[in-house]
């Protein structure tokens, strides 16, 4: 579904992603780890359109996607989440899904002239935002501001929200970060019910359980290559992967 | 009704002043509502003012008409600056737009064929009362209103708060904001032609640095939470220097006093700090 093929990103003369290649399929749940600063984010960052790539390609459903813009990309089916929270904060909760379901609208500008007509569809476009919201359990904070909710809630949110676009493809950048284990379990079980409706995930995540738990397929990337693609069982045992993150045992450092 | 007579006599110009005044803030609202720190607005007055103008001066084109060549005027040379000057984004963008202005007034002072140069326009007819004012006001709120409590106004406040995040909500964030922008020239076009054809006269020093701060300020004054408080900013910025008449010389200090405690107690504008207030008062 998604495919990357010799992918490289420079920043000025430093190398941050060399020549990757990969597919992700159209169903599952895909991990993408590596050690701070291996150039996950900036994986995301390159199939959102945030950045451009230096070279290769990067492909969805057949259709190269480099030299899109990034709404252009996110109206082709992937959504994603940030790293570091990016939600209006000003706005509700409601109104952060409202916002992110503007792309396909059931209300021109227009019909928002016309009170009755107005009033309609704001209405069905705010039952479909409580539907979302209810899916990730805030149904009870709509109202509240979204710089006022919890840092997990914040979280939550951020998914309604990137649900809201409708995609296919969801790309989750550190989800799990600042979780307690009960929302962690919360958070599985919703990845696991997205998963099941036929939604494809590419996530990154420290948290090596909660990978490990609920990724079908996993790539470690480091120092912006990979070193190692496979099935958790296999990741862990790897002994590249076991290198990587915890420094190898041969005293010449290799 | 003697006192009417007399007070419309004295305060024609002043309340019609408002008026335009109001759409200018409107104008300036909806550039600053996604994020756009624009000076170019009082060059849009001009450019509006000066078409509506020759076409009323040397022709016989109705008003309704010339304001609307006014206002598509300043819309069009809006989106000729708007694609390279909308990549900038805040001081930067306002450094440009500040430059615009000047161009267009150095441009008018030197046109002196058609413009008159520094000497300006004289004459023009007396064709806009407040029929024409209070009807373009009502126009502009009351679809500033609707669209801002509508998909719209969210997606302009979702770009006011973090561009990027709103274009990976699939929003074409440039589209937004070039509409906002040639919105805001086109009511700042309209606002100047309105206001030149109840003043007799107008040149390009009245579109120049000092006007284009002005609006900026009855923009920030007011408040970008909602276009109330346009009209709220837009009135006052009028209205201040003349209840402030009484104070002789000091009357410049004490409307520079009274604007800087504005930002200092209400910092997102006024009609945010009224709210507030109104919050406080009966919960």
């Amino acid at each position: 579904m998604l495919r990357l093929s010799a992918l490289s990103k420079n920043f000025g003369g430093l190398r941050v992603l060399d020549n990757l290649d990969l597919t992700v399929p159209s169903r599952g749940v895909f991990g993408l780890i590596g050690p701070n600063g291996a150039g996950k984010t900036t994986v995301f960052n390159l199939i959102t359109g945030l950045l451009a790539p230096s070279s290769g390609s990067i492909e969805f459903s057949g259709e190269r996607l480099n030299g899109l813009p990034p709404f252009m990309i996110t109206r082709r089916g992937i959504a994603r989440t940030f790293q570091n929270i990016r939600l209006f904060k000003e706005m509700t909760a409601e109104e952060n899904v409202l916002v992110a379901m503007g792309e396909h609208p059931q209300y021109g500008t227009l019909k928002a002239l016309v009170p009755g007509a107005y009033r309609r569809a704001e209405d069905s476009e705010r039952k479909t935002a409580r539907e979302l919201l209810s899916r990730v359990g805030l149904s009870a904070k709509a109202h509240q501001p979204a710089g006022f909710l919890s840092y997990g809630e914040q979280r939550r949110l951020e998914l309604a929200r990137a649900l809201a676009t409708t995609p296919k493809l969801l790309l989750l950048d550190e989800p799990a970060a600042g979780m307690n284990a009960a929302e962690k379990q919360e958070l599985i079980e919703e990845i696991e019910k997205l998963e099941a409706s036929g939604l494809s995930i590419l996530l990154i995540e420290h948290d090596m359980r909660f990978v490990m738990g609920i990724c079908g397929e996993i790539a470690v990337l480091n120092f912006g290559r990979w070193i190692a693609q496979g099935s958790p069982a296999e990741i862990r045992a790897h002994p590249k992967v076991i290198e990587a993150y915890l420094g190898s045992n041969d005293p010449g450092g290799n | 009704m003697e006192w009417l007579d007399s007070f419309w006599s004295t305060y024609s110009t002043l309340v019609l002043s408002t008026g335009t005044n109001v759409l200018l803030a409107l104008s300036i609202y909806v550039t600053l509502a996604c994020g756009l720190l624009s000076l170019a607005n009082a060059g849009f007055m001009a450019i509006g003012a000066y078409s509506a103008v020759l076409l009323t001066l040397h022709t016989v084109t109705p008003l309704p008409l010339a304001l609307i060549v006014g206002a598509i005027a300043a819309a069009m040379i809006a989106l000729l600056i708007a694609v390279p000057t909308l990549r900038l984004s805040g001081v930067y963008l306002a450094m440009a737009t500040l430059a615009f202005g000047e161009v267009v007034r150095i441009l008018i002072l030197n046109a002196e064929d058609v413009t008159g140069g520094a000497l300006g326009l004289n004459g023009i007819p007396q064709l806009v009362g407040l029929f024409e004012v209070i009807s373009s006001v009502t126009v502009a709120l009351y679809v500033f209103l609707r669209l801002a409590h509508s998909r719209i106004g969210r997606t302009i406040a979702a770009i006011s708060q973090d561009e990027i995040a709103t274009e990976l909500m699939g929003l074409n964030v440039r589209a937004y904001k070039l509409v906002c922008f040639v919105i805001g020239a086109a009511l700042a076009g309209l606002a100047g032609a309105l206001n030149a054809h109840f003043t007799f006269f107008i040149s390009p020093n009245e579109y120049g640095f000092e006007r284009a701060v002005e609006i900026l300020a009855m923009g920030v004054i007011g408040g970008v939470s909602s276009p109330w408080g346009a009209v709220l900013g837009g009135t006052l910025i009028t209205a201040l220097p003349e209840l402030l008449r009484g104070m002789g010389r000091y009357r410049p200090l004490i409307n520079g006093v009274i604007l800087i405690m504005i930002m200092l107690y209400s910092p997102k504008g006024l009609w945010d700090g009224l709210q507030t207030l109104l919050r406080r008062i009966r919960p």
